[in-house]
């Protein structure tokens, strides 16, 4: 079953089409990754699916229900959220006291939302770093971080942005470990990525977005091979592309 | 232990301590809570929320105008005004805060649309009659506590401190619950709290309406310890920045902070004052002006922050 259906989205910035006519359907408990070339539109679609942009055409629809019009905070306490790019921690806060504002969403007292925070810490193996400021974390930390919040707030959809980038192999493979835990929680995970490893490792189905349109879509051994993609995103050595 | 022995300890000396100093020093007391409690208020909004207010002498003049008005017009309280000049201040302040967080306004733009709403206030009152236009509004010495009136300085002594104490009692709740933490988060990273669900204009709201009602009462004192308003005296920048000021030297977004700001700048006030007043006109407000951006300078996070720091630093002492 169906819990978010893009259909038709279009963005534009002033004479830019960002994304045009992309329409796909998530269901629970997939793993769907969304590749494509640098300023495709990747960001953009997430943008508009979580609220921080409207689409200029098209419906966003999440559980059955219409999502444009609706503000970010409105769509993760329906249970939808997101993580940026670029990790964005609260940089003067403890890692606790971040990971206790994503579980605010589901408490009211902060009692019950340090509980929360301690154990998806925890889980996200930054239990050691309670203590320490957002802004003395090194880069994998933060993107750890990033997800350790979204996480906190119960997510039933997770929408990761590219939470590989700026990794070494090592600290990617622990990622990719981690994230297959949390969609083992039965979480339905999206996921932007230009980390093809772990596309690959990930993804049950792989969308690819070029110049704002949808190209391919399909199972990753499929879509690298298909000849679109090879042309507009991989490039023609990659076979199989292990960045 | 040390910290509940220094607050007992501290708390017994300002408790008898007005009856043994002269008159000026309990005036310098009464200012020093009194900006204090001016700077807690405003530290709700500016310090944990993140959002600067150049405005708040609006607040604090419907505190005074409201309570004083009412007394003279209607025989009302100021005691019972007060909570009248809170909740027209609250509204005012959730006028402003629609305007500005509606339409996304943040840092200077948000800073200057409060300061425009602060001059317009003051505009409006020199030309409303009822609040005296530009000769002032006088209010008649009553000695009648019920009217908020009393003899000599130590009943204002009292009420400016209790005044502060709930004050910081308020901050101190709000600082523990959700409240308090989504307010921090928004100061930090607006985008990253909505994205965590947070309703970002919602709490800006609230932290404005609490704000703006806790600066209204502090007027209430200021017109019942004075006597006498004028909209270029109490609705002036000058006097916003007056009440910003605090907590931005003590730091901003802590408790002790504006205390803290408070009587560092009373104490260098009164210090400029003494020592370069006589002979060269305006000489103390040039160092008084010196000294601060120095303080700013050097302590861009605000005193006690930075006390904090260097306390948990020393030999011998973890964390």
């Amino acid at each position: 079953m169906s819990l978010l259906t893009l259909a038709g989205v279009t963005k534009f910035f002033g004479g830019l089409r960002a994304v045009h006519r992309v329409s796909f359907q998530l269901s629970e408990g997939e793993m769907l990754g969304l590749i494509g070339p640098n300023g495709a539109g990747k960001t953009t679609l997430f943008h508009m699916i979580s609220g921080f942009l409207r689409p200029d055409a098209g419906t966003v629809t999440y559980a059955g229900k219409p999502l444009v019009g609706l503000r970010p905070h409105d769509i993760c306490q329906r249970g939808m959220v997101r993580t940026f790019q670029v990790a964005r921690p609260f940089l003067r806060l403890s890692v606790l006291e971040n990971v206790v504002v994503g579980a605010l969403e589901r408490v009211t007292h902060r009692r019950e939302a340090v509980a929360i925070a301690g154990e998806v810490l925890e889980l996200t193996g930054l239990a050691e770093k309670a203590g320490s400021m957002g802004q003395s974390l090194t880069l994998p930390d933060r993107k750890r971080l990033e997800l350790a919040r979204a996480l906190a707030t119960g997510p039933r959809v997770l929408l990761l942005d590219e939470v590989m980038a700026g990794l070494n192999p090592t600290e990617t493979g622990r990622l990719i470990d981690l994230i297959r835990a949390v969609h083992g929680r039965g979480i339905t995970v999206l996921l932007i990525e230009h980390v093809m490893k772990a596309v690959m490792a990930l993804s049950q189905r792989v969308l690819v977005l070029n110049y704002g349109e949808l190209i391919a879509e399909g199972p990753p051994a499929e879509v690298v091979r298909d000849r679109k993609v090879i042309e507009a995103y991989l490039g023609e050595d990659s076979a199989g592309p292990e960045t | 232990m040390l910290r509940l022995g220094l607050g007992a300890v501290s708390g017994a000396a300002l408790l008898i301590l007005p009856f043994w100093i002269p008159s000026t020093w309990q005036n310098l007391l009464i200012t020093t809570f009194y900006y204090a409690y001016l700077g807690q208020a405003w530290n709700i909004l500016g310090g944990y929320a993140g959002q600067l207010s150049l405005g708040h002498a609006a607040f604090f003049a419907i505190g005074a105008y409201t309570s004083a008005v009412l007394a003279s017009q209607y025989g009302l309280s100021p005691w019972l005004g007060m909570f009248v000049g809170a909740g027209l201040a609250a509204l005012l302040s959730l006028g402003i805060g629609y305007l500005g967080f509606r339409f996304g306004l943040r840092g200077f733009y948000f800073i200057l649309l409060t300061l425009a709403a602060a001059e317009i206030c003051r505009l409006i009152a020199l030309h409303l009659p009822i609040l005296g236009g530009y000769t002032g509004l006088f209010i008649n010495f009553t000695p009648n506590p019920w009217q908020f009136q009393f003899q000599g300085k130590i009943p204002y002594y009292f009420i400016a401190l209790g005044f502060l104490c709930l004050a910081c009692g308020i901050v101190w709740l709000v600082q523990r619950s959700k409240l308090g933490s989504y307010l921090v988060a928004i100061r930090e990273d607006e985008d990253a709290s909505e994205a965590l669900g947070v309703n970002t204009f919602r709490y800006k709201m609230i932290a404005y309406a609490l704000s703006a009602a806790l600066t209204a009462p502090g007027g209430t004192f200021y017109a019942y310890f004075q006597f006498y308003l004028q909209p270029n005296t109490v609705l002036h920048i000058n006097h916003s920045v007056d009440i910003m000021i605090r907590p931005i030297v003590g730091g901003m977004g802590t408790i002790l902070g504006p205390v803290l700001g408070s009587f560092l700048l009373e104490l260098l006030g009164e210090f400029s004052r003494t020592y370069f007043a006589a002979g060269v006109a305006g000489l103390n407000v040039v160092i008084y002006g010196v000294l601060l951006i120095i303080v700013v300078l050097f302590l861009p996070r605000g005193v006690y922050p930075t006390l904090v720091h260097w306390l948990r630093q020393r030999p011998g002492d973890s964390r």
